[in-house]
């Protein structure tokens, strides 16, 4: 099991969830973020005070599934959440060691 | 009495009472989004808690007969203060009355922006309350209800000392007394929503003809070029403060200009009614740049005047009442200035600033302090980081 988290731009969410849920992943965890890469941030000035807002806006989107799955999901996310400019985001992939579902206790690939 | 007077004043005072409105759009978007409610229940308080100060003892203590230094209690609570024409005037007490309370409503307002994020709002109340009784009334007192600056002849058409060095001068106290915010100089502060601090410009600028025009207290003249002064010095005062940080910081702001503005307003007070539209221009000009470079100036000094109070009130007004001194002409309001070979003058105008800058500076102390030592001036540290609209008022601005 594998979990994916993507960073997005935040007007993407829609199109990502779509793209996933036509593969068949069952659920996702979505977070509103801020952060930044190599896009850095742009200055500011109030008032003659300047302030450099490195800071920007994103979505993050995180899912677990099955191992064999992650390819396609990757490609479907990157496809759903590409514009081609700087600031598009970026996709993690890291092992899960264990999954259980709170409601009936079933563990690993049934929990998914 | 002269009903076209009586009806030009109380149309002005209802525009006077609209800058303060605008004034809280102007200072609410500047803050940042947790804070912006506070910040406008500020303005938007004292123009109720200022109006019944003023009923009760405020204009009596301006404007009944009394010595050189305050006035005396023959109007409190508005006793006689009805239908019979005001002293050299031509429009009912009680006009006149109504009008000046709207000066005493905004002038406390502006103090705010001193202190925005981080008053608590009890101390708030008391504070204003002692304010205007302490410092508004003597002050309002000696230039235009009979004190001794006034009687000296210091010029000043519609509140460059009364109003904006008095509030500028509060402000740097307050400023001073209710220390930084926390965070300031290493968290950005940057404005939430510049739309509403233009809109409330906008309507600063348009009350602003009732605060000038209208303080000729007549439909005439003076109060038509005072009109125009007020436009003109405006105008060239938001072009120069764009200007000037174009060139030092590379981009035209739309907070300069709106600031800008405000600067021009705040200079030409004093001077409306006694200056030329070319002097008002050359007026405006410079209080574009002098109020640009006192708000960049603030950073090294280290004090947060959170929406920049003394660069923009204190330094245009001093300025402004320093100009009327220089540019006063006698054939638009009877009194020549220091181009105009009255050198005099321009020492009558230096000596009414530097009085009000000592006094309102001393008592608007005393009284910060007093209010410290017996409830405090701030909130804790964790309402601080958590909002004075949640934590004072328990409201959010925006909820998307």
């Amino acid at each position: 099991m594998k979990k994916i988290t993507a960073i997005i731009k935040p007007f993407k969410l829609d199109e990502v969830k779509e793209a996933l849920g036509s593969i068949g992943v069952q659920g996702m965890t979505v977070t509103e973020a801020k952060g930044f890469g190599r896009q850095k941030g742009h200055k500011e000035i109030y008032r003659g005070a300047e302030y450099l807002v490195d800071l920007l806006p994103k979505t993050k989107v995180e899912t677990v599934v099955v191992s064999e799955m992650v390819d396609k999901v990757i490609e479907k996310i990157v496809s759903a959440a590409r514009t081609g400019t700087i600031g598009d985001g970026k996709i993690f992939v890291t092992p899960i060691e264990k999954v259980v579902r709170i409601r009936t206790s079933e563990r690993d690939r049934d929990a998914l | 009495m002269n009903a076209a007077d009586t009806a030009w004043v109380l149309a002005s005072s209802a525009l006077v009472l609209l800058m303060t409105p605008g004034l809280a759009m102007f200072y609410g978007g500047m803050t940042r989004s947790k804070n912006v409610l506070s910040t406008m229940m500020h303005s938007f308080f004292l123009m109720a808690l200022a109006s019944l100060v003023w009923l009760f003892w405020g204009f009596s203590l301006s404007f009944a007969t009394g010595n050189w230094f305050i006035g005396g209690l023959d109007f409190l609570g508005l006793t006689g203060v009805g239908a019979e024409v005001w002293p050299k005037s031509t429009i009912p007490a009680s006009t006149f009355m109504i009008f000046q309370a709207m000066f005493a409503i905004i002038t406390p307002a502006l103090i705010s922006g001193a202190f925005a994020e981080r008053m608590k709002f009890s101390s708030f109340i008391v504070f204003m309350i002692l304010w205007l009784t302490f410092v508004y009334a003597p002050v309002c007192h000696w230039v235009w209800g009979g004190g001794w600056l006034g009687g000296m002849g210091a010029l000043d058409f519609a509140g460059g000392t009364v109003v904006h060095i008095n509030s500028g001068v509060a402000a740097l106290a307050c400023a001073l007394v209710i220390g930084r915010r926390k965070g300031y100089g290493v968290v950005p502060m940057m404005p939430h929503n510049l739309t509403l601090t233009l809109l409330g410009a906008g309507l600063l600028w348009f009350g602003w003809f009732g605060f000038n025009a209208g303080s000729a207290l007549a439909a005439n003249a003076s109060a038509s070029m005072a009109f125009v002064v007020t436009h003109m010095a405006t105008a060239a005062a938001a072009i120069s403060w764009v200007l000037v940080e174009w060139i030092i910081k590379g981009k035209p702001t739309t907070l300069g200009i709106a600031s800008g503005a405000v600067a021009g307003l705040v200079a030409i007070t004093p001077a409306a009614g006694f200056v030329g539209p070319i002097s008002a221009v050359i007026l405006g000009a410079v209080a574009g740049v002098v109020c640009y470079l006192a708000v960049l100036a603030k950073a090294g000094l280290g004090y947060d005047d959170s929406l920049d109070v003394v660069g923009i009130h204190g330094v245009g007004g001093t300025w402004g009442a320093i100009a009327t001194g220089l540019f006063a002409c006698k054939a638009i309001g009877g009194t020549d200035g220091l181009f105009f070979g009255n050198a005099g003058q321009v020492v009558t105008q230096i000596v009414a600033v530097g009085a009000t800058i000592v006094y309102s500076f001393v008592v608007s102390l005393i009284i910060l302090y007093v209010v410290k030592a017996v409830m405090g001036l701030r909130v804790t540290e964790e309402d601080e980081v958590v909002g004075v609209d949640t934590s004072e008022h328990g409201e959010t601005a925006y909820n998307l």
